[in-house]
């Protein structure tokens, strides 16, 4: 029985095996992108697992996060990939849901055996899922923004090199807020991380510029109905802040402004609130005049770089912020940007370090830290960024626009320095 | 705000909720009354029923009030005959022995939620309003010049949502001339009393509890459609409902109609009023504690009978 395995193995498995070869070998040169790949150390891919919210209360962000990642995926393949190897998106659904984060990030390193993990939003997913990346030694790159990566709460493996955090982002515009809608401010915002971090970070910046928080009113990011909250808005109030997530983002804004009516306080938004959600719909007409913070313009500017336009049509959105394929569709674009430059991050640290495979995923985080300066360009069609490899976190530009005749248009850009803050930990003297 | 208009505007929350629970509740009490199936599966008929508005109303779209109410024809209609073919398919097989037809719901929960995700998407979804008129509303107090009218900021409602009232007191109005006037009723309410009896005379109490179920189902969903222009149709709304609905059912009395309809009223004001003055989570271990007090000193409810 042993011997005819063997002797099966050797001769015909063995001519089969040689024959299926060649055939690959032969099919290959007729195909570019297997040939393309094929000078590299190793030629199989890069294998990015991409932690994915393609259900549950952040689908329509997993759904843009999805195409813009495919899109820096095949631009980045189209140049050749990464050190000559392809790269290749492993999507898992995390359904919005710490819990099965933590799965799934388990199962890119164990099942999938990928090279790194990549892409969450929320940030309860990214408190979820950080400790097992950790544990699995699996460098963890979150598109997310919450303090929780630059605060130290979380480890070496984690980072954020491709979007601002909320402290920063609030950081920056507090001033803007203060000196031109008011001083009294009411904040809403969802009862969860990210939310706290608003509330904190908001409050702590507001009272440097002479401001005071007046309440500041929590709601859950499950919730669907908002009217019942709003009474707690004291009268005194000068500008409301408002930052909701989730699926009930509409009828947050719709309620907000049938509660106010023609005498509301004045509005600073941010784009949380109406992400995904077109400015066309019907009862948002109230929003003319209010203000956004926007990570990046949804809306096409006047002064629109070259590198946003081909990065808009990268993603396939059109200059209104939705879908070419269907203005029905809107895009998370202040968000999704991070997804692209996060991305071409991974690869300019991946060329950094030689890297070849999960052996040298320590040098890849090092290289990372080393990065500092990241200069506006088709890698980062945001704006320019400065990275500290200390926090694991990136700064950059904020953008403010008002609501002009159903258009975001910019009125303000922070500049980076707006938004630095003292170092809270070194992960850099942190054991692998 | 203060207290005066501050307790109006929670009481006009509390109304709507009310309204959309009455309608939910009593769905689950009908099948329970008649049936004695504890359907789990009942909040997702509800989220169908959201989700088919949105279809309808975007597939009709000449006007959002057409689309509206084409939504408000056909979404109960649609949902409904769902909940036939699970009765005949599933209930019906397993003799609608009470352990297992728990364990089936759940299963058929998950099913439903899972093809509407498969298929509609993960989206949060919109319909439009028929109509929705901000109202501004006035409060009285005596001043210094003695009483005087005066319009507090934020005390308002839309016409949409005193639609929404109006809406759910015809449609439970409707429901009840049917159970007691008409002949379907009458075999409906035989059926309840003793099934065994009714269908020694002939009653075919296979096809009434299809129909019950599928009358059940399709109240929840009419509820669904209603709310979908204040709310938006998403694939996990059917949580709360159920919730709600087996909270209302149990205080007013399982299989009793009119303690359904007071349970609503009184669950729905009160996570209105608890929500606005304290918060929305202490409403809702209000609502249960309440269930647990009502279990302990009378199990049968508010309406309810006792069994003989």
């Amino acid at each position: 029985m042993t011997n005819k395995t063997k002797q099966s193995f050797t001769r015909r498995g063995l001519l089969k095996s040689i024959g299926a070869g060649a055939g690959v070998a032969a099919a290959s040169s007729f195909v570019p992108d297997v040939a393309r790949f094929a000078h590299a150390q190793s030629s199989g891919p890069i294998k990015i697992g991409f932690q994915q919210h393609a259900t549950g209360i952040g689908a329509s962000y997993g759904r843009w996060y999805g195409r813009t990642t495919e899109a820096a995926a095949a631009r980045i393949n189209a140049m050749g990939g990464i050190n000559g190897r392809e790269v290749q998106i492993i999507a898992e659904d995390d359904g919005t849901d710490p819990k099965r984060g933590a799965e799934v990030v388990e199962k890119f390193a164990k099942q999938h055996e990928c090279d790194i993990a990549f892409g969450t939003l929320f940030s309860h997913v990214v408190y979820g899922s950080a400790p097992r990346a950790g544990e699995l030694k699996l460098p963890y790159f979150v598109v997310s923004e919450g303090h929780h990566v630059a605060s130290g709460a979380l480890n070496r493996y984690t980072l954020q090199p491709g979007i601002t955090d909320v402290k920063s982002q609030v950081i920056a515009m507090a001033p803007f807020v203060s000196e031109n809608l008011g001083k009294k401010v009411t904040m809403i915002y969802p009862d969860f991380a990210f939310g706290h971090d608003h509330r904190d970070f908001f409050t702590e910046a507001m009272t440097a510029q002479g401001g005071e928080i007046v309440a500041s009113i929590a709601i859950p990011p499950t919730e669907t109905s908002f009217t019942r909250y709003f009474p707690q808005i004291p009268r005194e109030t000068e500008v409301l802040y408002h930052v909701m997530v989730g699926p009930a983002v509409l009828t947050f804004v719709k309620e907000l402004g049938e509660f106010f009516g023609p005498s509301g306080p004045q509005l600073f938004g941010f784009i949380d609130s109406l992400e995904a959600v077109s400015f066309g719909s019907p009862g948002l007409e109230f929003l003319e005049g209010t203000y956004f913070w926007e990570g990046n313009p949804r809306h096409a500017q006047a002064d629109q770089s070259e590198h946003d336009k081909a990065y808009r049509a990268a993603v396939g959105v059109n200059e209104m912020g939705a879908s070419v394929e269907d203005e029905k569709d809107v895009s998370t674009y202040a968000h999704m940007f991070g997804c692209w430059e996060t991305l071409n991050i991974i690869k300019a640290g991946m060329e950094a370090s030689g890297y070849s495979g999960p052996g040298d995923r320590a040098s890849l985080i090092e290289a990372v830290e080393a990065m500092t300066d990241m200069p506006e360009s088709d890698d980062h069609p945001q704006g320019a960024k400065k990275f500290n490899g200390k926090t694991h976190q990136t700064f950059g530009h904020q953008y403010i626009s008002k609501v002009m005749d159903g258009k975001l248009v910019k009125q303000h850009t922070t500049s980076i320095e707006d938004g630095m803050y003292e170092d809270e930990v070194d992960y850099t003297q942190m054991s692998f | 705000m203060e207290f005066g208009p501050h307790l109006m505007l929670a009481a006009l929350e509390g109304a709507v909720t009310a309204a959309i629970l009455a309608l939910t509740a009593m769905g689950l009490s009908i099948v329970f009354g008649v049936m004695r199936v504890v359907n789990v599966a009942h909040g997702e008929f509800y989220m169908i029923g959201a989700v088919l508005a949105w279809v309808v109303a975007s597939m009709v779209g000449v006007t959002p009030a057409l689309g509206f109410l084409a939504a408000l024809v056909i979404a109960p209609l649609v949902v409904g005959a769902i909940a036939v073919v699970a009765d005949r398919v599933i209930l019906e097989r397993i003799a609608y022995d009470p352990d297992r037809t728990i364990v089936a719901t759940i299963g058929l929960l998950y099913i439903i939620q899972q093809t509407t995700l498969m298929t509609f998407g993960p989206d949060a979804r919109p319909v439009e309003p028929p109509f929705n008129h901000r109202l501004s509303l006035p409060w009285f107090e005596w001043g210094e010049n003695g009483f005087a009218m005066f319009w507090p900021w934020g005390l308002s409602i839309t016409s949409y949502k005193l639609f929404v009232i109006l809406a759910a007191i015809a449609i439970l109005t409707a429901l009840w001339l049917f159970m007691t006037r008409t002949k379907a009723g009458l075999i409906m309410r035989a059926t309840q009393q003793d099934s065994e009896t009714a269908q020694a005379f002939g009653i075919p109490v296979g096809r009434v509890y299809s129909y019950v179920f599928g009358l059940g189902a399709g109240l929840a969903a009419m509820g669904a459609v209603l709310v979908v222009p204040i709310q938006q149709a998403h694939y996990l709304m059917g949580h709360d409902p159920l919730l709600l609905s087996f909270i209302v059912v149990i205080i007013g009395g399982l299989g009793s109609l009119p303690g359904t309809v007071i349970a609503a009223f009184l669950i729905g004001m009160s996570d209105g009023i608890i929500s606005v003055f304290f918060s929305p989570t202490l409403a809702k271990i209000i609502a249960t504690l309440v269930v647990a007090l009502v279990l302990v000193f009378r199990p049968q409810g508010l309406m309810g009978r006792v069994e003989r």
